[in-house]
């Protein structure tokens, strides 16, 4: 099994740590993994990215530009990256703020009113972790038991009192998925 | 202890190497894609734990001079930076070749020239290993494709730079700095006692005893006979490193028609392109360098011997290629495919380079 995922939206949506998340989920199920970010002027502004693979191999390049999953959380980065998507594979994106949908007809694509969800909930900061979920509904690559280990290694000490509402954020993520457009 | 699992940045990880391999002393200044070498420094804070001093200076000219002088009195220091500080450090690197010091500097390359870009690139492979600063030196080039390998090339540079009495580099680049890998770390090697340093390495200032004379170190020799046989001792040491200090890897070399020669992050991005190859039926390798300087020419001139061709994949504009042609002597077709100025290559455009330019 190999994922290569790239995650992409505005910086400060919680790209980078979504992406921190299921790297270490993967590495407490005992797979490889890398996470290799966008650290470029878009870190200071504008849009964020961050590549994911998680492989039961040893993962040759971190770097690549055609991906199992595409994960969206804005017009821009939906943009870039529908088209990097294998034929076959998945796209999850927020419609929130989506103006052009994606129109791709040999991929996977599911909606998830993430954003929406978050802002129900009281607690925009969980809007990736539900994203997080609707993925691992899709594809659950690594187990819930290891999201939460996951969760542990990557958020401080002084933050595992918010894991709890983390996980709980998971689940309601694998419940308002919306599917667009199934194989 | 047991050795410890990590997820780290690449950067993080030569931090982490630092403190855990005994290192005495760490003088930088920040700057983009390496800062988290010295944020990982601060936030570990190791001059209470192993009492390794870590300096944020006022500029890398500061930094290099520091290093110089804790070298100077058998200590283990190093620095870090990317490659316009890394420039202003080569004054300090040419004199430290001269006054044959030890020490381990990080380059953590980004797109030049100038001040350039912020992003990956590995147009500093000349400036690292035919002597970026003035007179005949070489740095160690250690040339790490992963973040385990950032961790393992501390250890190693401060080893081989203690072993020849000159610095040792690693040049690493903005994607094996910033990419985030599982790393297996050691336990804690404790620094050097001033007793076991006196003892190890008498050239070191450490306080002149009554038994012997003082040490002095310098680069300046003003007697051109005397600075004559300095060079010649040197390049004594230099040939010696290239005889037994030569590392590579190779990767699906055994039955290959074609070969890629790449190091650090392009190695990296080839092994996928390799994969994608393979896929079609296209037999290649990956013949990756190690130690930069000294390039490993013989061991790649065998592996090029029964080729068709060669593509020296690098994120410049066509340096290492010319080891290449040296080490096989031009006897086998060799191609440069780059990006430059801190674009990374595709997997898929290295496939088709090698695709138009060499079958």
């Amino acid at each position: 099994m190999t994922e290569e995922i790239i995650i992409a939206g505005f910086g400060g949506q919680g790209v980078l740590s979504m992406g921190k998340i299921l790297a270490y989920s993967g590495a407490m199920q005992d797979k490889e993994v890398s996470w290799l970010p966008s650290y470029g002027p878009e870190m200071r502004g504008g849009t964020s990215n961050v590549t994911v693979i998680i492989s039961d191999e040893r993962i040759s390049s971190p770097r690549i530009n055609q991906f199992d999953t595409a994960i969206i959380l804005n017009q821009q980065s939906l943009d870039k990256f529908e088209k990097t998507v294998k034929p076959g594979g998945l796209l999850v994106y927020d419609p929130n703020g989506i103006t052009e949908p994606p129109t791709r007809k040999d991929i996977n694509i599911y909606s998830i009113a993430a954003t929406e969800e978050a802002a129900k909930i009281g607690n925009t900061k969980l809007f990736n972790m539900i994203v997080l979920g609707g993925f691992l509904k899709i594809k659950p690559i690594v187990n819930s038991e290891f999201i939460q280990k996951g969760l542990e290694k990557s958020l401080p000490p002084r933050h595992h009192n918010l894991i709890p509402a983390n996980l709980e954020a998971i689940e309601t993520g694998k419940k308002i998925l919306n599917p667009i457009n199934v194989l | 202890m047991a050795k410890e699992l990590k997820l780290m940045k690449g950067n993080e990880a030569i931090a982490e190497s630092a403190i855990r391999h005994g290192v005495d002393g760490y003088f930088g200044y920040p700057i983009t894609p390496q800062s988290e070498v010295l944020e990982h420094l601060a936030l570990e804070n190791p001059i209470k734990t192993t009492g390794m001093v870590v300096l944020q200076a006022e500029s890398e000219t500061a930094s290099i001079n520091m290093v110089y002088a804790g070298a100077s009195c058998g200590k283990k220091v190093m620095t870090s930076s990317s490659s316009p500080g890394i420039s202003l450090m080569q004054e300090g690197l040419s004199y430290m070749a001269g006054a044959e010091l030890p020490a381990v500097v990080v380059n953590v390359v980004r797109g030049g020239p100038g001040l350039g870009t912020i992003q990956p690139s590995q147009a500093d492979y000349f400036q690292s290993t035919k002597g970026g600063g003035h007179g005949d030196y070489r740095l160690i080039t250690l040339a790490p494709a992963s973040v385990q390998e950032m961790y393992d090339f501390v250890g190693l540079a401060f080893e081989l730079a203690f072993k020849y009495r000159n610095p040792a580099l690693i040049l690493s680049d903005g994607m094996i700095g910033q990419v985030m890998e599982k790393v297996v770390i050691d336990d804690y090697q404790p620094r050097w006692t001033d007793e076991y340093i006196a003892e190890h390495f008498p050239w070191a200032t450490v306080g002149k005893p009554a038994t012997r004379k003082h040490n002095f170190i310098t680069s300046l020799e003003l007697d051109s006979a005397v600075q004559e046989q300095n060079n010649i001792r040197i390049q004594k040491k230099y040939k010696e490193c290239e005889e037994k200090e030569v590392r590579y890897e190779m990767i699906n070399c055994e039955d290959a028609d074609y070969l890629f020669v790449a190091y650090g992050s392009s190695a990296r991005i080839c092994q996928k392109s390799i994969e994608l190859a393979r896929a079609e039926g296209i037999k290649v390798g990956l013949f990756r360098p190690i130690t930069l300087w000294p390039f490993p020419s013989k061991q790649l001139k065998e592996a090029a011997k029964n080729v068709k061709g060669i593509l020296s994949v690098e994120m410049n504009a066509g340096q290492m290629i010319e080891d290449v042609k040296l080490a096989t002597e031009c006897r086998v077709k060799t191609e440069h495919y780059g990006r430059n100025g801190g674009m990374i290559p595709d997997p898929n455009e290295i496939l088709e380079a090698l695709k138009k330019q060499i079958m």
